[in-house]
């Protein structure tokens, strides 16, 4: 894939996530993630059969970039709304709304609903107050990047949502 | 990088000819193990730094550059406005105005280590560190506004600091142009109980002892001396350089085309300095200048109050205080001729050589302190600005080791408390709210410092001055 780096692969990888594990209603599907490595920093990767299922994909993948996904009870929701003028920079400014919440908020997100329609997202982020001690967060997120930024639809016509963000 | 693929001016200067869409050459300063050491991106991504409006004399990789974004990091380029010259968000960074700041202690070792353990301890506690800490200063709008146009001058006035610090920080501590109107209310919101806090990831606050020394005229006119103690903060804006840096990289994305800049590639994203966007991109970037020279002006006040309360007789003096991910108007000589140019140093050191006017009298003899960090295990270095640097890269040098293993790899190599253990059984005591945090900046996972500032000091960026090695890190 363009963009990432010549290294040997080496990715961090959700197990298949179902609506049952992800404690939200609504869809089954089998929603993945990854990080791919960028020099100093961390790669996101997200999968799914539509592009809001990437997007919500690509965020529990920043979520993993502070503490394992499943660490954090999904008890409150946030509501986060952006637009974009096209699918890549909405993909950013989700990713960006989504740090600005829970550095704002002192919370994190486990889990994530995403609407969109055209370059407007509607979604929803649910998690809880940051514990230091049971989530101990590695590195905070600075902001998304331009960087192998990518919303597209794979041969086997998934949606792929990627891009670095700066820890 | 395969050398092979740039023409090479001398062991420690080569060059990426122009061709295509380049306006000028790439010039890469490091010696030949570094540039076969070199990630391809960087290859790529000088060459495409020079492809943009405006760009003077090269684009310059330090011998520590890696894969940025955009610009590489390590990464220096001057844009001229009167030909059309662009401001890039991408060219400095997220964190802006991340840097250094060295204060002399007088402190002899023998006592620190009495009290090490002690130390690191009230270290932790007082410097809020890591995901989500917070400082206990919370800032009302007005106050807020104040710090962005006051910074370190700002903090000194709230009671967070000495007045003699000024005259040891860049721009003696105040960034003229901040202009906290261009800061948008998210920034705000998202500075509002950040300031005195170190961050996580690569920000540290480390006691450190100098260990050998290079240039002894120098070092002495810097005050280090064997065996002498300091205290070394490496941090930034925080929150709010961050959310700045966010807003204008997409902001700038968006309007490139608008504005007729043909991109080779999105991340280069930037705005004509003569033109509303770049203007309001330059004073808010100015501003979080600003927050980033106040920041670390509490924290090193925060230093003080720590070593006071162990050692009654401590006296912490600062040494020098730079940023290392910036944009800056300067005046430049280039052939001949004396031109303001807009400095771009995206992980890269300002190093005025000697006599240069904004250098404080003390220090104006011998060239501008340049502050290298490390790992918590390796070392630093302190370096000193060469009469060469102006000519080399518009008086630019390395920033530090750079990675050398990603976060994930770092993180399965190595668990947190066996690095602290291993770094404890060499006398360094670590401290961090976050273990996997300490295994992802693990010494191993950093490159040699010393072949970085080595290649500095022969490619003529900046001279070796002093190494220093931990006694004490408190990581973000």
């Amino acid at each position: 894939m363009s963009g990432i780096s010549n290294g040997p692969p080496e990715t961090e990888t959700s197990a298949p996530e179902t609506a049952a594990s992800s404690g939200q209603a609504a869809t089954e599907a089998v929603r993945r993630w990854e990080h791919f490595p960028h020099g100093a920093d961390i790669g996101l990767r997200g999968f799914g059969r539509t592009q809001d299922e990437a997007f919500e994909a690509i965020a529990i993948a920043a979520t993993a970039v502070l503490t394992p996904p499943g660490n954090v009870r999904p008890n409150e929701a946030v509501a986060i709304e952006v637009t974009g003028p096209d699918p890549e920079l909405l993909l950013v400014n989700w990713l960006n709304a989504i740090i600005y919440e829970m550095a704002t908020r002192a919370m994190i997100f486990g889990h994530y609903r995403v609407q969109i329609d055209g370059w407007h997202l509607k979604g929803e982020a649910f998690g809880e107050p940051l514990d230091k001690m049971r989530h101990e967060p590695a590195v905070e997120m600075k902001g998304a990047t331009l960087t192998a930024l990518k919303v597209a639809r794979t041969g086997d016509g998934k949606w792929v949502a990627q891009c670095v963000v700066d820890v | 990088m395969d050398p092979a693929r740039l023409t090479r001016v001398n062991d420690t200067e080569w060059r990426i000819e122009p061709v295509g869409a380049m306006r000028v050459p790439a010039i890469l300063y490091a010696d030949e193990a570094t540039i076969q050491d070199m990630d391809d991106k960087v290859y790529e991504q000088a060459a495409n730094v020079a492809t943009l409006p405006g760009i003077v004399r090269a684009s310059y990789a330090m011998p520590d550059a890696h894969w940025g974004y955009g610009f590489p990091i390590g990464g220096v380029a001057a844009f001229d406005a009167e030909a059309d010259g662009i401001v890039s968000a991408g060219g400095v960074g997220f964190d802006i105005s991340c840097g250094v700041r060295t204060m002399l202690t007088n402190i002899e070792p023998a006592r620190i280590r009495e009290r090490q353990r002690e130390l690191a301890d009230a270290f932790l506690e007082k410097v809020p560190a890591g995901v989500g800490s917070q400082s206990g200063i919370s800032l009302s709008d007005s106050e807020l506004d104040a710090m962005l146009a006051g910074g370190a001058e700002w903090a000194i006035r709230s009671g967070w600091g000495d007045i003699r610090d000024l005259e040891r920080i860049e721009e003696r501590g105040r960034m003229l142009g901040g202009n906290p109107g261009f800061i948008s209310e998210r920034a705000h919101t998202r500075q509002r109980r950040e300031m005195g806090t170190l961050g996580s990831g690569n920000h540290y606050l480390e006691v450190q002892e100098v260990t050998e020394i290079f240039d002894p005229v120098t070092a002495e006119g810097f005050g280090l001396s064997p065996h002498r103690i300091v205290v070394t903060i490496h941090c930034g804006s925080r929150g709010l350089g961050h959310q700045v840096g966010s807003e204008f990289l997409t902001e700038m994305a968006a309007a490139a085309p608008g504005q007729g800049i043909v991109l080779p590639d999105r991340e280069l994203a930037c705005a004509r300095i003569n033109s509303p966007l770049g203007e309001r991109y330059l004073g808010a970037m100015w501003a979080a200048i600003n927050c980033a020279l106040a920041n670390r002006e509490i924290i090193g006040h925060f230093a003080r109050e720590v070593f006071s309360g162990i050692f009654p007789d401590a006296e912490l003096d600062l040494l020098y205080d730079v940023s290392h991910n910036t944009c800056k108007k300067e005046r430049h000589v280039v052939d001949g001729v004396d031109r303001a140019l807009f400095v771009h140093r995206k992980g890269a050191t300002r190093a005025f050589g000697p006599g240069h006017p904004d250098l404080p009298e003390a220090l104006r003899d011998f060239g501008q302190p340049v502050l290298i960090g490390g790992s918590m295990g390796t070392g630093s270095h302190i370096l000193a600005g060469t009469a060469t640097s102006e000519e080399k890269a518009f008086s630019s040098a390395c920033h530090g080791a750079g990675r050398r293993m990603s976060r994930h790899q770092a993180y399965k190599t190595w668990k947190g408390r066996q690095v602290v253990d291993e770094l404890a059984a060499r006398g360094i005591l670590v401290r961090s709210h976050s273990s996997r945090g300490i295994a992802e900046e693990a010494p191993g996972a950093y490159k040699d410092v010393d072949a970085v500032v080595d290649a500095a000091e022969q490619a003529g960026l900046a001279r070796k001055v002093a190494r220093l090695v931990p006694l004490v890190c408190i990581k973000g």
